[in-house]
């Protein structure tokens, strides 16, 4: 039984770290395709380590799975909003019908990025 | 198994797609950090098709380098110096 949802969780996990690569590469924008990417791929990559602990239990490969998984779900989103800010310094500019723009409203409707 | 890690091999082509198409250099950044999550992803599935335990040791190492290689890249991009 647990071993059936061990597979289910390595399946899960292998079709969304699919998807996001999918998004990343369909995607119009640095910043869709940022974010389609990064949440698909770190639920995916926990997913894949939630299946090895389940089917391995608590044994040494297991146990670190498991960690592996927990540093993931932290790192991954920090290092991603960090290469998004990077990036709108940096001057990459939004698609053209992006609806909604709070860091530039933030700062009283004025564009950080230069126009060239 | 095997077919698991042929899939994720897939992504990891689909973001070698992006990192050598992508107009900006941000987009390339995105796609090696994706690349290196998913290859953490596909060592750990290595490690339990091959009953070897020490190669999980290797996903934590390579989830830790990529992190610290991101960071210092999303610094250089915003125009700081490493030690700010």
């Amino acid at each position: 039984m647990i071993s059936i949802l061990g597979w289910i969780s390595l399946c899960i996990g292998v079709g969304f770290t699919l998807l996001g690569c999918l998004g990343l590469v369909r995607f119009p924008d640095l910043y869709n395709r940022m974010q389609a990417a990064t949440k698909c791929v770190t639920l995916g990559t926990c997913g894949v380590m939630l299946g090895i602990f389940l089917l391995t239990g608590f044994t040494a490969l297991g146990v670190k799975a498991l960690l592996c998984a927990l540093f993931v779900l932290i790192t991954v989103p920090v290092s991603s909003h960090a290469l998004a800010r990077g990036a709108l310094v940096f001057g990459v500019k939004l698609w053209k019908n992006t609806v909604k723009d709070e860091f530039t409203d933030d700062r009283g409707g004025e564009s950080i990025i230069e126009e060239k | 198994m095997t077919i698991l890690i042929v899939l994720l091999s897939f992504g990891a082509f689909f973001c070698l797609y992006r990192a050598l198409q992508g107009p900006s250099i941000p987009d390339r950044a995105i796609a090696v950090d994706i690349m290196s999550v998913i290859f953490t992803s596909i060592t750990a599935l290595m490690a339990l098709r091959y009953r070897l335990a020490y190669l999980i040791d290797l996903a934590i190492a390579l989830a830790i380098i990529s992190f610290v290689g991101t960071l210092a890249l999303a610094k250089y991009l915003e125009g700081r110096s490493l030690d700010d």
